[in-house]
């Protein structure tokens, strides 16, 4: 034992590769990027009631607007949180069942590989328009109101829920069908125990977890004349009533929590089985 | 000890009955009845309850439906002289994105490191910074910018607070679920050679979360550029403006140019990341 722990040590260190140079580089690049993003965000200070606003809408959300919060009316919050809750349910119901032969039909163990590529395309299209502007689009079809909500969060749903299910469909245990077909199952038999059971999970785990987002979506649709929350709001901020600003953003933070929470504890028990 | 390891019967059992199975050779098992009616009863109820709050209403839906076509052709049939106008924007809306995600991803590591339960021993702070972030999280970015729209003036710098402030909340979120499952090991042996403990967090721990770090950095970056496209609706600077524009004299060919830039932009970005990540791992 002639060498001591600390030469060991700065043995190791030294060891070490040196790659200074590259991150610096990769630093003075970031730096760079931020200096010329910030050219023209030219900060023109916090308005003369900037502040003032602020601290309302604050104030307004740990002291919200009773009058408000438990108006059963068709402006009070209840119905507004209905409506967003029911256009997010509705959303993600519908688009989850439009992918599934939209993802069947893009996964290349089922589907020869050119239609896959057709599909794909599809979902990446649908992928690319911000939700809203789908809603501006479907408002000159379905008009304003909640029900264009629906038909919005429906297509956009589409997107990313076929995209996952598609990574489902090609992770398919075919091992599975072939026993099946030793079996003698007929077709239906082989999807019924063989398909059914291995994607039944990923599927439902998938529509819960893009309920989640459709439900924060569903209110900023509002802005667009889709219907939930969005839209009051909109109209609040506008109209500085900042408590009533402060009632809304309370639920809608106490809502997504609650959901978000609720949703987690599902998808967990559909991946590791119930406990 | 036995009865300790049973599971407690769940409610839906206790309710109704599970069929019991008395099998050839004496031995009885106990088979749950099927959960499969109830949970349809409930979604029957809840997409019953749905349909009737958003007016669902599919004939309205189907005789009109003939107008998609026509918008959707506009569309895709982008006016490629407007270009000149959409650049600008664009340029802005990525100026946006930049230093909103840059400035997000910076103030989310320390707040990371206070809300992870293994560097933060300190259970009131903890709980509060995870409070905080899950708030922060909860609030949709167009509500930010249009907040922010409102308290900094009309322009772009509302959109980079909105994005850095969301970035900020689920860059820290990401990072304290992967500080959590870092081996601690290097971190304890430092400390016991006398470190203190920023500086066994610095040699120890940062270099097992730096990877990870970078990589929601760069995912985040990818989001915020989608999202701040449209954060000009509510008057946040950037591609948003020429959307609302736009769409609001129906000129849906520009609307379909603005569309493909974006598209193009995104594309663009997905692959440099695409191969930023690579470089990474």
């Amino acid at each position: 034992m002639t060498t001591t722990v600390k030469e060991n040590i700065l043995e190791k260190l030294n060891s070490e590769p040196k790659n200074l140079w590259k991150r610096l580089l990769v630093t003075a690049i970031v730096v760079m990027l931020v200096i010329w993003g910030s050219t023209s965000l030219n900060y023109n200070g916090v308005t003369e009631k900037g502040a003032t606003i602020a601290g309302s809408i604050i104030r307004g959300i740990v002291q919200p607007e009773l009058a408000t919060l438990f108006d059963f009316g068709p402006n009070g919050v209840p119905k507004l949180v209905l409506e967003t809750m029911a256009i997010a349910v509705l959303g993600t119901i519908i688009g989850a069942i439009l992918a599934i032969p939209i993802s069947f039909l893009s996964a290349t163990n089922i589907v020869p590989k050119p239609i896959a590529m057709v599909f794909r395309a599809f979902i990446m299209l649908i992928r690319t328009i911000p939700s809203l502007v789908w809603a501006l689009v479907w408002v000159r079809v379905t008009g304003p109101g909640p029900f264009c909500g629906v038909v919005t969060q429906s297509v956009c749903s589409i997107g990313m829920i076929s995209k996952m299910y598609v990574t489902a469909i090609e992770n398919l245990d075919t091992g599975v069908l072939e026993s099946l077909d030793a079996l003698g199952c007929n077709t239906f038999e082989k999807i019924r125990c063989g398909v059914i059971p291995q994607l039944m999970a990923s599927f439902i785990s998938t529509a819960i977890y893009r309920f989640d987002i459709n439900l924060k979506d569903a209110t900023t649709l509002g802005i667009v004349g889709a219907g939930g929350i969005g839209f009051p709001l909109q109209e609040a901020l506008g109209s500085g009533k900042w408590h009533r600003v402060g009632s809304f953003l309370l639920v809608l933070i106490l809502v997504v929590l609650v959901f978000e929470w609720i949703s987690n504890h599902i998808r967990n028990r559909l991946a590791r089985g119930r406990s | 000890m036995a009865n300790k390891l049973e599971r407690k019967t769940p409610l839906f059992d206790r309710i109704i009955k599970p069929e019991h199975i008395v099998l050839e050779n004496g031995h009885s098992v106990d088979r749950p009845k099927s959960r499969l009616p109830l949970i349809l009863l409930i979604g029957v109820i809840v997409v019953y309850v749905s349909m009737d709050a958003t007016n669902f209403n599919i004939q309205r839906f189907l005789s009109r439906i003939n107008q998609l076509p026509v918008i959707l052709g506009q569309i895709f049939t982008p006016n490629f002289s407007y270009i000149g106008n959409v650049i600008p924007s664009l340029i802005e809306t990525m100026k946006m994105s930049i230093v909103g995600t840059v400035v997000g991803c910076v103030l989310g590591l320390p707040l990371a490191i206070l809300a992870s339960s293994n560097i933060n021993k300190n259970k009131p702070t903890l709980l509060f910074c995870r409070f905080l972030l899950s708030i922060m999280r909860s609030i949709p970015t167009l509500i930010y910018a249009t907040i922010f729209a409102l308290v900094f003036n009309l322009g772009a710098f509302a959109g980079a607070a909105a994005i850095s402030l969301f970035t900020l909340s689920i860059v820290a979120k990401m990072l304290y679920e992967a500080i959590e499952t870092i081996d601690m090991g290097p971190y304890e042996a430092m400390t016991s050679f006398g470190a203190t403990s920023l500086q066994a967090f610095w040699a120890a721990c940062l270099p097992q979360i730096l990877p990870q770090y970078f990589d929601n950095c760069l995912y985040c970056f990818e989001m915020n550029v989608r999202a701040s496209s449209i954060l000009g609706y509510v008057g946040a600077g950037g591609l948003g403006m020429l959307i609302r524009e736009r769409t609001g004299f129906r000129q849906y060919h520009d609307l379909g140019m603005i569309l493909l830039t974006l598209f193009v932009v995104v594309w663009v970005i997905d692959q440099i990341n695409d191969w930023i990540r690579s470089k990474l791992s």
